[in-house]
């Protein structure tokens, strides 16, 4: 191991803590995680994985920063308004820790590039920040496919949940959500508003969730759908199954490639015309 | 008799299948919601065969999105 001065001082923190030390921060320098979607909820896990000190962070968007997005999408600032979110991501995280390397994928994914993006840094956790159902479950299934850890999140107004999956130890998201929901049958934060809070509670789990896997220590959300209500503060951490029939982890599965659903990219790219 | 739905007691008259309960219920999003039973995700094709029974634990379980944009 070969800890800077300076780094000793920046992760004082974490090297004190039995459960960290000065082997787990280099696991946490070593380590890479992609996060899909520097929004909402991929913005403050940059944000805490950065100051970790995650050593690779891949950041994938194709926006731009728009001034909607500024109520919490905190990785971006004012003067970052029309900036590819990719660059805006990129240029906090620097400012935050120059330990980090980010990668910049200014792409959409779709079932012709996620995998080639996963696999490019032979990423170690992925975290799904993104805001639509063809994303979430395209990511789940890459991962279900190629044997990825990856955390699912989603939040709308004062609600949020998150799952951890983790190849072979438990249920996937499509066990729990058998397909995407048919278009505009799920009102999108932009529909029906999210308390910019949202994403900072349970984008910082995902964050949290990747570095217990990375340490590996304490026990993950694999198995569990943890639900979080803003209003009555509760979480509720509710055991899932893995679903024998489910299309791509089940016995049998059916989807042995990747799927594009007709996601909402229309919609985002008409927005900026 | 007494059923748990999403961690609360609540007592409903009689049996009912699963479609049958999620109008008892009210269910919000009755089209999409994923079905918890025992420990058991349901497949939509079966919510009118499976009969919720008395001390059976239900979980109503919602799509969420939001996140990026």
């Amino acid at each position: 191991m070969n800890f800077s001065n300076e780094q000793l001082e920046r992760y004082s923190r974490h090297i004190i803590l039995k459960e960290v030390g000065a082997k787990g921060q280099q696991k946490i320098l070593n380590s890479k995680v992609l996060i899909v979607g520097t929004g909402g909820l991929g913005a403050p896990a940059a944000m805490y994985l950065a100051a970790a000190g995650v050593g690779t962070i891949g950041l994938v968007d194709y926006d731009k920063v728009d001034l909607s997005n500024l109520q919490r999408q905190i990785i971006h600032r004012t003067k970052d308004i029309g900036k590819d979110k990719v660059i805006s991501g990129k240029e906090t995280i620097n400012e935050m820790n120059p330990d980090v390397n980010v990668i910049t994928y200014h792409e959409w994914i779709s079932s012709k590039n996620i995998i080639d993006i996963i696999n490019d840094k032979d990423y170690d956790f992925i975290i799904d920040g993104t805001d639509n159902f063809p994303a979430k479950f395209l990511i789940n299934d890459a991962c279900v496919l190629i044997k990825k850890p990856f955390s699912h999140a989603g939040i709308i107004r004062f609600e949020g949940q998150t799952m951890t999956y983790v190849p072979g130890e438990g249920p996937c998201y499509r066990c729990v959500f058998q397909d995407p929901p048919p278009k505009d049958a799920v009102p999108t934060c932009k529909q029906a508003g999210v308390l910019g809070v949202m994403g900072g509670i349970i984008g910082t789990i995902q964050a949290t969730e990747a570095l217990k896997y990375i340490l590996g220590v304490g026990e993950l959300l694999t198995g569990y759908l943890l639900t979080f209500d803003a209003l009555k503060m509760e979480f509720r951490k509710i055991k899932i199954s893995k679903r024998k029939s489910c299309q791509v982890c089940g016995a049998h599965p059916s989807i042995k490639e990747l799927i594009d659903y007709a996601g909402p990219q229309c919609d985002l790219k008409e927005d900026h015309k | 008799m007494n059923i748990k739905v999403n961690g609360n007691e609540q007592k409903i008259d009689r049996e009912y299948t699963v479609k049958e309960l999620l109008d008892v219920l009210n269910v919000k999003m009755k089209e999409y919601v994923t079905v918890q039973l025992n420990d058991e995700i349901l497949s939509r094709n079966d919510f009118d065969k499976i009969i919720v029974k008395d001390g059976d634990t239900v979980e109503f379980l919602y799509y969420m999105g939001g996140g990026s944009k």
